[in-house]
């Protein structure tokens, strides 16, 4: 097995030119693991996790530009006023020592369909940035996903950084495990009201091949919210809205059955989890004002 | 009738020494544990060692047509690929039966099971040596299902007939009784497949000694039969295996069967270099045995006062593909079907079986853990039937001293069985639950952020167990322990030397405080365990401390019996006017030495040894399954309180109280220990841990998917010791590993039926189990 130690993150996207089979390495909370139990052996390895570029976040018109070394840690310490979706779910992910070193841009590289990081990514409407010699592109992350533990990546193209809009509503994030900590999601769901826009996003973990968003239970809530005038004034959701929304969000899930949990769970939590946070949401929009304009 | 009072603090009391017995030391292991520094099994080194690896089975029952080894041998830096014609002696071993080829040659019976062995120079070379064996398979059908197996379909699994064990008791008259019961319930409840989830994964390092003998280094649980073993398969003599014990990561039962033993001594005497071989996460799943499987049927009959009348179980073990310790699981789980209760009417059926499954054989709790779950659900049916409160009928029926066991043997030692309820009883429950605001860690779902208090209830649950403490059916148990006594730098020193394994229950530093005690030594070392010295039996059966401290106190008597002759015989008296002191020789009664001990050792050495035995027992019969088998029991009672999430299934343990009598808590805080790990076990059954087994094929060979409880999911535990002394122990003390893991599975679950009014059957229970829309396979009800 290889080993690239670049200098500098330009010479790491060089590297990654010259070794399009080379795994980029960060945390290594994923890749590790792979190697050392599912004895998985890539040819060469390209770390990255001495690169102090790729350890910023940086806030500007609205966005967080979240860099390719950021950990769930410092997203839990220190983001969690402008991406609290996000901050929950950093939240769950494994053990203190995990989230010191597992990255944000790691989760999306791996690309599991249980992967934390991606309902909030995808209910935020967050963007991958990935950069190879031939330049930089952005990707919307509802389109980042291709398969279990796929992505559009190109062989020559890493992750430079994670741009996740800024909340200006009320956010959730639910995630459903065996255990009361430290546990990879049966199911998970996210929720972010983005007020000014009159815009909801949904992000689904664990209940498809890839993370996906519930694109029929958010057209059917904004559109529910429109006609009775909730955005202006932030009553009380009837119940027959709540429902309708989980049962919306409940049939965008295609899960499969696993030791994790059978398919009917999946679908059946997700109902509860998607009811429970819409009303947490609203209820947070209910009691501060702050979001409302 | 027993002795009946509390000793509690008054025998602590009686401690002598600052750090002796009774007192809680720094344990010689603990900071180097906690600083990652300690010396596990798996962190073995020596300069030029092999690294050994295993081919194994990828079916779970085939003919081997052949093995061809030449490829894998091509490989550079692989030195040799041995199969089954290579096995030097017995080429069959087995804890009690030896029926487990060391390296299968004709048929594999599970996945998982070892076909060749190969040493390379690197574990990476060694890894790919095992991908380049190639073994031709005739794959036939698996038996998985055990009431198949008991039915006798398909080949029989074992040419002896698919049932390892058949244990029948007959006590009372159980026909006529059912006559007089006023109500009767039945029902069947199954437990899954616990696995022991020690952190340390199966190691050693073999190392010849140049004259045809090896040495081996090695976790384990007790060296001495590895040994026998071990010597056996090898063809050798067994003094030329010498055994020492290695770190050992955790136990817990799953280290009671060889594992890398024979073969790592095999591949290293084969090459006359040391070979090392350490399994990895999903092999180790493979590599050690799991606790039973169970199905278990109770019938209670009872009268409407709640008196029990009779009771009748049958149980059904899945003993997966060779024996293992499975005869004497199910002898166990039969012995204590009834549980803890004095009925006089029981018939208890146990099977053990062979089926396609990875071998079950011990687990902490040996087949009481499945019996107790069982029984203790079922006596809370019977109070909901009864309309009774289940602690009072348990107290009404409760097990007394001078009572009569299904076996017929008397109760003879302290039973304190109302003690412990009432105890857990008179506790005052925690407080509610806030309404709102409460730290996501203290709901169900944790961290996940499920719920904030919606659809939670809470239910309450109590269990009783018991089980026999050490060897029980007519075993002669012993064990040997050295202790020495020298003067160093001025100061007298002591030093114990035993084969007794140290598998983190705290048996070093018992060892150490028992020769405080008894000879007011302040210095003392206890050596590596190893097999040049006799053998102490097993870190199992809770019975190490009782039997290894009962050698340990012998031999301290024996050196203080040596000291005081030398003394009398300087002074000028008999050795009987004379008692050693921490000062040392003085009259009794008198504070002042006489003479030092320093200068009454000069620069001799003082050594005794002593063999401990227990006091004797018998086997059952097999007809009616009577006898006294047992040297001694033990009782834990436990309180759970839980909080459920009835939409989603999820579950946050608000608190676990437990009793325990536990004779004489010898280190306190290692007897806490105990307990507190014992019932995270316990919970880790109730709602998390299962080897999911399908066709054959373990499914969840990780600790990604097979959850064990973390700090977030056990809860602040009330551990109250009972401290009734043991009339045949020494210093009165009682075994206390396995107690507590019987009592908190069922405690737990009896929690979950009264939040939630289900049945529960089964354990671990499954988020689908608890939500009352869903069936087990997540489709509607």
């Amino acid at each position: 097995m290889d080993y690239l130690r670049p200098r500098t993150w330009q010479d790491a996207v060089a590297l990654k030119t010259e070794n399009p089979a080379a795994v980029p390495i960060n945390g290594g909370t994923d890749l590790m693991v792979e190697i050392k139990f599912a004895g998985r052996r890539p040819a060469c390895l390209l770390d990255l996790s001495h690169l102090q570029v790729l350890k910023g976040w940086r806030k500007s018109n609205g966005t967080v530009e979240l860099g390719a070394g950021v950990t769930y840690t410092d997203v839990l310490e220190h983001l969690g006023g402008d991406l609290p979706a996000l901050a929950i779910a950093s939240r769950t992910v494994g053990s203190p020592q995990i989230r010191n070193r597992g990255t944000i841009a790691g989760n999306l590289a791996t690309a599991s369909p249980a992967g934390d990081a991606h309902p909030p990514l995808l209910a935020t409407g967050a963007t991958v940035r990935v950069e190879s010699m031939r330049g930089v592109r952005d990707v919307p992350v509802g389109r980042f996903f291709t398969g279990p533990k796929q992505n559009v990546l190109e062989p020559d193209e890493l992750i430079r950084a994670v741009l996740v809009p800024a909340a200006r509503g009320p956010q959730q994030f639910s995630k459903v495990g065996t255990r009361n900590a430290m546990v990879i999601a049966v199911v998970s769901f996210a929720l972010a009201f983005d007020i000014p826009s009159r815009h909801v996003g949904t992000g689904i973990g664990s209940a498809a091949p890839t993370p996906i968003e519930a694109a029929d239970a958010t057209a059917y809530l904004e559109q529910e919210l429109d006609r009775g005038g909730y955005w202006e004034e932030h009553r009380d959701l009837p119940a027959g809205t709540v429902d309708g929304f989980a049962e919306r969000v409940a049939a965008a899930a295609r899960p499969i059955n696993d030791v994790r949990g059978p398919a009917g769970y999946r679908v059946h939590a997700l109902r509860v989890m998607a009811r429970r946070t819409l009303r947490w949401a609203w209820s947070a929009l209910e009691t501060d004002g702050t979001h409302a304009h | 009738m027993g002795p009946r009072q509390q000793l509690d603090t008054k025998v602590r009391d009686r401690t002598t020494h600052a750090r002796g017995v009774g007192t809680s030391p720094p344990r010689p292991d603990a900071p180097l544990k906690v600083l990652g520094r300690f010396a596990y099994a798996s962190d073995l080194h020596i300069d030029g060692m092999l690294w050994g690896a295993t081919v194994r089975s990828p079916h779970p029952r085939a003919r081997i047509l052949g093995v061809d080894i030449g490829q894998a041998l091509a490989i550079r830096g692989v030195a040799t690929v041995l199969t089954a014609e290579d096995v030097p002696g017995h080429r069959f071993y087995g804890i009690k039966v030896a029926d487990q080829p060391v390296l299968a040659a004709h048929e594999v019976r599970y996945v998982g099971e070892p076909v060749a062995i190969v040493a390379a120079d690197h574990p990476e070379t060694a890894r790919r040596a095992v991908e380049a064996v190639t073994v031709e398979y005739e794959v036939q059908a698996p038996l998985t299902d055990p009431e198949s197996s008991l039915a006798g379909d398909g080949d029989p699994i074992d040419p002896g007939g698919n049932v390892a064990r058949h244990v029948r008791i007959r006590h009372g008259d159980v026909a006529a009784a059912r006559s007089r019961a006023e109500i009767v319930i039945e029902a069947e409840y199954r437990s899954g497949v616990q696995d022991p989830a020690f952190l340390g994964p199966e190691a050693g390092l073999a190392v010849p000694d140049g004259s045809g003998g090896i040495d081996l280094y090695v976790a384990a649980q007790w060296i001495h039969d590895d040994r026998r073993q071990v010597a056996a398969a090898l063809g050798l003599d067994p003094g030329m295996v010498r055994l020492t014990l290695s770190g050992v990561g955790g136990a817990f039962g799953g280290r009671e069967d060889l594992s890398v033993h024979i073969h790592a001594c095999m591949l290293a005497l084969r090459m006359g270099r040391p070979v090392k071989m350490s399994y990895n996460r999903e092999e180790s799943f493979v590599g050690h045995v799991h606790r039973h499987p169970s199905r278990i049927r109770v019938e209670l009959g009872a009268r409407r006062d709640g008196t029990l009348v009779y009771s009748k179980v049958r149980l059904l073990l899945d003993g997966g593909a060779y024996t293992s310790t499975s005869q004497i699981v199910i002898a166990n789980a039969s012995y204590f079907a009834a549980g803890a209760y004095a009925v006089d009417h029981v018939e208890i059926d146990g099977y053990a079986v062979y089926t396609n499954n990875p071998p079950r054989g011990a687990m902490r709790g040996f087949g009481a853990v499945q019996a107790c779950y069982a029984i203790e659900s079922a006596m809370d049916r019977l109070a909901g039937e009864l309309d009774m409160d289940a602690v009072e009928l348990r107290i009404r029926n409760a097990i007394q001293a001078g009572d009569l066991l299904p076996t017929g043997q008397v109760i003879d030692g302290p039973a304190p069985t109302r003690e412990l309820l009432d105890h857990l009883r008179s506790l005052p429950l925690p407080p509610k639950r806030p309404a709102a605001g409460e730290d996501l860690r203290r709901l169900p779902g944790g961290v996940g952020n499920t719920t904030h208090g919606e659809a939670v209830v809470r239910g309450v649950g109590y269990a009783l167990g018991m089980k026999a403490i050490g060897f029980s059916g007519g075993v002669d148990d012993i064990s040997t322990a050295r202790v020495s006594v020298s003067v160093a730098g001025g100061r007298p020193v002591a030093e114990v030397y035993s084969a007794a394994s140290e598998c983190g229950q705290g048996i070093v530093a018992v060892q150490a405080q028992i020769v405080r005690t008894e000879l007011g030594i302040d210095s003392v070392t206890v050596r590596p365990a190893d097999t040049d010295i006799g053998d102490a039996g097993s870190s199992a059966a809770s019975r190490q401390t009782w039997m290894t401290g009962g050698a340990v106190e012998g031999a301290c008597h024996g050196v203080r019996e040596r000291i005081l002759e030398r003394a009398a015989r300087r002074l000028g008296c008999s050795p009987r006017d004379l008692a050693l002191t921490p000062h040392g020789v003085t009259v009794p009664g008198k504070g002042e030495a006489l003479v030092g001990l320093a200068d009454i050792l000069g620069h001799d050495t003082i050594e005794h040894t002593f063999v401990y035995h227990h006091r004797p027992t018998e086997p059952i019969d097999d007809v009616r399954g009577q006898g006294n088998a047992h040297i001694a029991f033990a009782y834990a009672a436990h309180r759970a309180v839980v909080d459920v999430d009835t939409e989603l299934g999820l579950v946050r343990v608000v608190e676990l109280a437990t009793a325990q009598d536990v004779g004489r808590a010898m280190n306190p805080q290692a007897v806490e220990g105990q307990i507190e790990g014992g019932s995270a076990q316990g919970l880790g059954l109730a709602l998390l841990e299962e080897v999911q087994v399908e066709d054959g094929f373990v499914k969840n060979a990780s600790f990604t998917d097979y959850l064990v409880p973390t700090i977030l999911d056990m809860p602040p535990m009330n551990v109250r010791l009972f401290e009734f002394p043991h009339p045949d122990s020494p210093y009165g003390l009682n075994g206390v590993g396995e107690p507590p893991t019987l009592s908190s599975t069922p405690a737990i679950v009896n929690a979950l039926r009264n939040a939630t009014g289900l049945d529960l059957p089964r354990v671990p229970v499954r988020p689908t189990d608890l939500i009352a829309s869903l069936k087990s396979d997540g489709s509607p009800c």
